[in-house]
């Protein structure tokens, strides 16, 4: 629960609320852009931003080699598939 | 160096094992330096990359109690089984919180029997859940330090926003810097440097450590999870033990700020406060370590919602979790590691999560010993 894992975010659903659309391995769901959201980067602008995911909630943006790299590491020791597991079961 | 083939940049994985080499045999001591990674995030990176066989024997790995799941006593558990069972409770949670064991067994066993309760995601999937039941009490049991203090509060935010009537938390979270500071004022403790936790620094930032140098004098470095993240935090610490220096260095400023994530941390500040004290397993009772809700979110606290039973309980006798999170006992020299303490059975908290230093143990460095 505490890894966290990096998603792209591909949509704002509700700028007001915060919700956008984040994706990672195929697998969409809806997440929290409050903590990467101020007043130089607004919620449109996050569409295409790599972040790092925690419990459904975007917690800092980090740049696309890194989500890259982690994803590789995480994909090698199986630990994607457990987190999009969780990601996918309470939806 | 089995791993270190398959890291991005072995070269460099490679020049700063030897620069540790180097550095750790300057060292005149008569016993290992003692690092202790406070992150169970970190603990599971040392364990799955196998850095601790990298290193040289001079420097000694102790994981601390950074594991929010393995922290948990039994008391809050069978309280929470209290709070489970009364009739028209839906209790969600974490996966990781559903094997604790309590003592009268954990949340999975508990469901087994027939109790509703539900695994989530994420806090937001609680409310969801409420909003679809709304002749249910939904009850999210919430855990973790700050890097999931924020999403739980914003998820009350929420359900304050949207007038939910119906939805509510357990509230154990567990804050960071009182917990170090618990270590540091150990009498037992040998501990010469420290990484700090990578995502709950981003969220806090580096400035709450800032104590850990300037008053106990012991180097403090904030590291990011990948394997050269933290073969570069060793190094950083030791260069600084070697040079005589105590300060907050921040490996991981990819992502972690001095002052944190403004955001969240109003978010924090805007539900919670500080308890007077909270229970944790194997470590006995710590001041101010665990957060509650502010009286104007009472009606979300669960803990005013219910009646809980609020029981204390004493770890298993045969349990060393206490000794292993202080760096004491390595995690193989409980006198139950193994045996009747395994990830499918387990009887201390450590062995429950991926993330426990018990459980890490088990699956990695037990295997390759
Ligand atoms: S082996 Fe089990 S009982 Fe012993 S310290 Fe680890 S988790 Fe605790």
């Amino acid at each position: 629960m505490c890894l966290g894992i990096p998603a792209q975010i591909v949509r704002i659903d509700d700028a007001e609320r915060m919700l956008a659309t984040a994706e990672v391995g195929g697998v969409r769901r809806q997440v929290n852009i409050m903590c990467i959201v101020d007043e130089q980067h607004a919620p449109e602008a996050c569409v295409g931003d790599w972040v790092l995911l925690h419990v459904g909630f975007a917690l800092s943006r980090i740049d696309a080699a890194e989500a890259a790299e982690t994803l590789r590491m995480l994909g090698e020791l199986g630990e994607v598939q457990a987190e999009l597991d969780a990601m996918g079961q309470s939806r | 160096m089995k791993y270190i083939d398959e890291f991005r940049d072995r070269d460099k994985a490679a020049t700063l094992v030897r620069e540790i080499s180097k550095i750790a045999q300057s060292f005149r001591q008569d016993r290992p330096i003692q690092i202790m990674e406070v992150c169970g995030g970190h603990t599971h990176a040392i364990f799955r990359y196998g850095l601790e066989g990298m290193l040289p024997e001079q420097i000694e790995l102790v994981h601390g109690p950074g594991c929010p799941v393995c922290v948990l006593p039994m008391g809050r558990i069978d309280d929470c089984l209290a709070i489970a069972t009364q009739p028209g409770v839906i209790l969600t949670t974490f996966g990781d919180a559903m094997r604790v064991p309590g003592s009268r067994g954990s949340l999975l066993q508990a469901k087994a029997n027939g109790a509703d309760i539900r695994m989530v995601y994420s806090p937001s999937d609680a409310l969801t859940i409420a909003r679809a039941n709304p002749d249910r009490e939904v009850v999210f049991f919430g855990l973790g330090f700050e890097t999931t203090m924020p999403s739980t509060a914003l998820t009350v935010l929420e359900a304050e926003r949207d007038g939910i009537g119906n939805f509510s938390v357990f509230c154990n979270h567990i804050t960071i810097v009182p917990t170090i500071k618990a270590i540091l004022d150990s009498a037992d403790l040998r501990i010469d440097g420290f990484l700090g936790p990578g995502h709950v620094s981003i969220i806090i930032g580096t400035n709450p450590y800032e104590f850990i140098a300037q008053h106990y004098r012991k180097p403090m470095v904030v590291s990011g999870f990948e394997p050269l993240d933290v073969l570069q935090s060793i190094w950083m610490v030791l260069r600084q033990l070697a040079e005589g220096r105590a300060e907050v260095e921040n490996q991981y400023a990819r992502v972690v700020s001095a002052g944190g994530n403004a955001a969240a941390l109003r978010a924090i500040e805007r539900v919670y406060e500080l308890r007077e004290f909270f229970e944790w397993r194997g470590l006995g009772s710590i001041d101010y370590s665990g957060v509650r809700f502010r009286k104007a979110y009472e009606r979300f606290d669960a803990e005013c919602r219910f009646a809980v039973p609020n029981v204390q309980i004493a770890d298993p006798a045969a349990c060393q979790c206490g000794d292993v999170l202080k760096g004491a006992l390595k995690p193989h020299q409980c006198k139950v590691f193994g045996t009747a303490c395994t990830p499918e059975t387990p009887l201390g908290a450590l062995m429950v999560s991926s993330e426990g230093a018990c459980a890490a143990y088990f699956r990695y460095a037990a295997k390759a010993a």
